[in-house]
C-alpha cells in the first residue's frame, strides 16, 4: 500500500470512528429516555428504506443536505466558517419563488435557469457581504452570518406576512405558482419512462444537486480559482506572497456558499411546496455544517454524509411518530455530536488509529 | 413623556440581564485565550434545565443552582475539546450550540410532552421582584423618588447578580492575581508557562467562570422573566452577548454598555407608544421589523469596525501546546 492510500484509510477509520461515537452516545440518550436503542435504529432504518414512499423522502432530504453541505465546504476549503446558509437559503429561496411567481406563464425550460441564477444573485450577495466584511474589516464570518440568518428570518416574516400573503389568506405563504413552473416530481419522471412509483417529495432537482456536486469538485481541484481558493484556506500570508488576492477569494466563495445554499430553495419551493412558505429552510443550513465535517469536505463525502443525513431526518421522523417520547429533535441533537466529534474532536481517536492502521500494513506487506 | 422613558429603561434593565451575564462569561474565557460562540448553547441549556428544576423541586435557587450545573458541563466539554485535545474551538462551540438546541427539546417533550415546553411555574418557584426599602415612601418624590421607584427598585435578585457581576468581573480580571495570570494568558501564553504557571489550567479555570455565568444567564430567561422553557428561547441572545463583548472591547464595563445598548432596542420594540408615534410616517408593520432586526443590524455595523477597532486577546483561538 502506498503511503497515501493508508492515509485515505486512517481518514476514513478516523471519520467512522467518530461518528459511531457520536452515534452511540445519542443511543446512550435514548436509552436513558427508556427506549430501547436497538428498536429505534430499527424504526430509522425502515422509516428511511423500508418503503418506497420512505426512500423518496431520504432522498428529498438527501438533496437539500448537497446543497448546504457543499456549501460550507467551499467556505472551509477558504478558511472561512460559514454557519449562514440558513440565512442565505432563505433568501436565495425568495428569490426563486419571486422567478416562479413572476414567470408563471413562461416554459420551465426558461424559468429554471433564471430561477438558479436569482438564487446565486440573492443567496450570494446574502453572503456576500459577510465576506466583504470579513475581508476588508476583518469582522469574524460566525457572528456576522448569525446576525444575517436572523436578519433574513425578520425580512421574510415581513415580506410574507405583509406583502407577498394574497388578501384573504390568513397564513404567511404566498400564493400557489402556476403547475407550469413547478420542477418535475420524480414518480413524473418515471412515468415518461413508463415505469410507476410513489409518489413523494422528492423531484428532479435532486439530478441538479448531483451536478452541482460535480460542478464544485471540478472547480475546487481543477480550476485555477479553486487552486487559489484552497491555498487562501491552507496559508493566507503564502497566499498573498504568491500574488493571491485574498478578499476577492473569499468574497467569492462566500457568494457560491451561497448560491449553492439558495438552491435548497429550489428543492424545497419549486420542487415542492410550489409556493413561499415561513422557515421552509429551517435547520437544513445547520445541518451542512455536520455534512461537511462529516464528508470531509469533498463532494463524494458531502454526498454519502448528505445521504445518511436524510436517512436521519426521514427515519427520525418515523421514529418520533411511532415513539412519542422521542422528539423529530433528536436529529439535531445528534448533529451536535458529529459536529464535536467529527469537527473539534477529530484527531480523540486518531494515534490509536494510525498505530493500529500500521500494524496491520505491516504485518501483511 | 417622562414616564415613558423611565418605562423604557425600566424594560431596558430587564433585558439586559441575560446579556450581561453572558458577556460577562464571555469575557473570562476570551481573556485566557479560548474562543467562546458557545453562550447561545449554554443559556438555552441553561434556560431548560432551570425551568425543569424548578418545577421539580418547587425552587428558583435550585433551578439556578442546576442552570450552572449545565452550563459548567458545557464550558468543560468545550475545554476538553479546546484545551486539552486542541481542537478547532470554533467548531466545538457550534457543536455545543446545536448540541443544547437538541438536547433542550428532546428532553424537554420526554419529561413534560408539552412540544418542547416546560410547564408553568408558579410564583414560589420563580425569581420574584424585590421591592427595596423606602421604594414605596420614596414614589412620590420627583425625578429621584421616581427613578428609585421604577428604575432600582422593584427587580428580580438575578437583576441585581447581574449587575453585580460587572464590577466583580473587573475586578477579578483586572485587580486579583488570578485576572494577571488570565489575562496574561489569553496575550502570550509561553510567557505564563515559563512563569510556571500552567496555562491549561488557567484556562479551565476561566472556563469555569465562563459555564457558572453563561449558566445563569439561562436561569433568568426561564425562572425569572417567563416563568418556562420555551423551545429555541434563546433566540440569539448568546450571540448578541458575545457581540456586546467584542463592541466592549473584552472589557466588563464597556461590554456592559453595548449590552444596555442592545436592550434599550428591543425594550423600544416592545413600547406600542414609539411605533404609535411614527405610525404617519412609515407603515406600522414595516417599522416593528425595522426595530426587531435593528440589534442584528448593529451588531453587523459595529464588527465591520465602523464604531472604531476592536482588538482580540492576541492568543485567542489558539491551542497552547510547549513543543512549539
Amino acid at each position: 500500500m502506498s503511503e497515501r492510500q493508508v492515509n485515505d484509510l486512517v481518514v476514513t477509520l478516523v471519520t467512522v470512528t467518530n461518528l459511531l461515537v457520536a452515534f452511540f452516545i445519542s443511543g446512550l440518550v435514548v436509552w436513558a429516555l427508556g427506549e430501547d436503542p436497538w428498536f429505534a435504529l430499527e424504526t430509522m432504518l425502515y422509516g428511511a428504506f423500508g418503503y418506497d414512499e420512505g426512500l423518496g423522502y431520504t432522498l428529498y432530504y438527501t438533496t437539500n443536505f448537497i446543497f448546504t453541505g457543499l456549501a460550507f465546504a467551499i467556505g472551509f476549503h477558504c478558511g472561512l466558517f460559514n454557519i449562514g446558509a440558513e440565512g442565505q437559503a432563505y433568501i436565495g429561496g425568495l428569490a426563486v419563488g419571486l422567478i416562479c411567481l413572476w414567470l408563471e406563464d413562461w416554459s420551465l425550460l426558461i424559468v429554471f435557469p433564471l430561477a438558479v441564477l436569482a438564487s446565486i444573485i440573492f443567496g450570494g450577495i446574502w453572503g456576500a457581504i459577510p465576506g466583504y466584511l470579513k475581508a476588508r474589516h476583518g469582522s469574524h464570518e460566525v457572528v456576522t452570518t448569525i446576525m444575517f440568518n436572523f436578519i433574513a428570518s425578520v425580512i421574510m416574516v415581513y415580506l410574507l406576512s405583509h406583502i407577498l400573503r394574497p388578501p384573504q389568506e390568513m397564513s404567511p405563504e404566498s400564493r400557489d405558482f402556476a403547475e407550469k413552473v413547478w420542477v418535475p416530481q420524480m414518480h413524473e419522471i418515471f412515468d415518461w419512462f413508463g415505469l410507476e412509483i410513489t409518489q413523494t417529495p422528492l423531484n428532479g432537482t435532486f439530478f441538479f444537486a448531483l451536478i452541482c456536486l460535480y460542478l464544485v469538485w471540478r472547480f475546487v481541484w481543477h480550476t485555477r480559482w479553486g487552486y487559489e481558493l484552497r491555498t487562501v484556506g491552507t496559508n493566507e500570508s503564502a497566499a498573498v506572497y504568491a500574488g493571491i488576492n485574498v478578499s476577492k477569494n473569499i468574497i467569492i466563495a462566500m457568494i457560491i456558499c451561497g448560491g449553492l445554499s439558495g438552491f435548497v430553495g429550489i428543492n424545497e419551493i419549486m420542487g415542492s411546496s410550489h409556493r413561499i412558505m415561513l422557515n421552509f429552510q429551517a435547520g437544513i443550513g445547520f445541518t451542512g455544517i455536520a455534512v461537511s465535517l462529516i464528508g470531509r469536505n469533498h463532494p463524494l463525502g458531502v454526498l454519502l454524509a448528505a445521504l445518511l443525513f436524510g436517512i436521519l431526518y426521514q427515519g427520525g421522523a418515523e421514529l418520533s411518530f411511532e415513539v412519542q417520547t422521542i422528539d423529530r429533535h433528536m436529529v439535531v441533537l445528534i448533529q451536535g455530536l458529529v459536529i464535536l466529534f467529527a469537527g473539534a474532536l477529530e484527531n480523540l481517536f486518531r494515534p490509536q488509529i494510525e498505530q493500529f492502521v500500521k500494524l496491520v500494513v505491516l504485518r501483511t506487506t | 413623556m417622562w414616564n415613558d422613558i423611565l418605562l423604557i429603561l425600566d424594560g431596558t434593565l430587564r433585558i439586559s440581564v441575560p446579556f450581561l451575564l453572558a458577556a460577562m462569561g464571555g469575557i473570562f474565557a476570551e481573556r485566557s485565550g479560548v474562543i467562546d460562540f458557545g453562550l447561545e448553547g449554554k443559556m438555552l441549556g441553561g434556560a431548560f434545565v432551570a425551568a425543569a428544576v424548578a418545577h421539580w423541586t418547587q425552587s428558583a435557587w435550585l433551578g439556578l443552582l442546576g442552570s450552572i450545573g449545565i452550563g459548567i458541563i458545557f464550558s468543560m466539554m468545550h475545554g476538553f475539546a479546546s484545551v486539552t485535545k486542541q481542537g478547532n474551538q470554533v467548531v466545538s462551540c457550534v457543536a455545543i450550540n446545536i448540541f443544547a438546541m437538541g438536547l433542550t427539546v428532546v428532553l424537554a417533550n420526554a419529561w413534560f410532552g408539552m412540544g418542547g415546553k416546560t410547564p408553568q411555574l408558579p410564583k414560589e418557584a420563580r425569581f420574584l421582584s424585590i421591592e427595596l426599602p423606602f421604594a414605596e415612601a420614596m414614589r412620590d418624590i420627583p425625578v429621584i423618588g421616581e427613578i428609585y421607584y421604577e428604575l432600582i427598585s422593584g427587580h428580580n435578585i438575578l437583576v441585581y447578580i447581574a449587575f453585580l457581576a460587572v464590577p466583580i468581573t473587573a475586578w477579578v480580571v483586572f485587580k486579583s492575581s488570578f485576572g494577571l495570570h488570565l489575562r496574561a494568558t489569553g496575550e502570550n501564553p509561553l510567557a505564563v508557562d515559563t512563569t510556571g504557571i500552567s496555562v491549561n489550567k488557567t484556562r479551565y479555570q476561566a472556563l469555569l467562570f465562563n459555564g457558572i455565568l453563561g449558566g445563569m444567564s439561562g436561569a433568568y430567561l426561564s425562572t425569572a422573566h417567563l416563568g418556562f422553557f420555551v423551545k429555541d428561547m434563546s433566540a440569539g441572545k448568546g450571540y448578541l452577548a458575545l457581540a456586546a463583548m467584542i463592541v466592549g472591547k473584552w472589557r466588563p464595563y464597556s461590554a456592559m454598555f453595548a449590552c444596555l445598548l442592545f436592550s434599550a432596542l428591543f425594550a423600544i420594540k416592545d413600547k406600542p407608544e414609539i411605533s404609535e408615534m411614527l405610525k404617519g410616517l412609515v407603515p406600522l408593520n414595516l417599522i416593528e421589523s425595522f426595530l426587531e432586526m435593528s440589534p442584528y443590524i448593529l451588531t453587523v455595523v459595529i464588527l465591520a469596525g465602523f464604531v472604531g477597532r476592536a482588538v482580540a486577546p492576541k492568543a485567542i483561538g489558539q491551542p497552547f501546546s510547549k513543543e512549539k
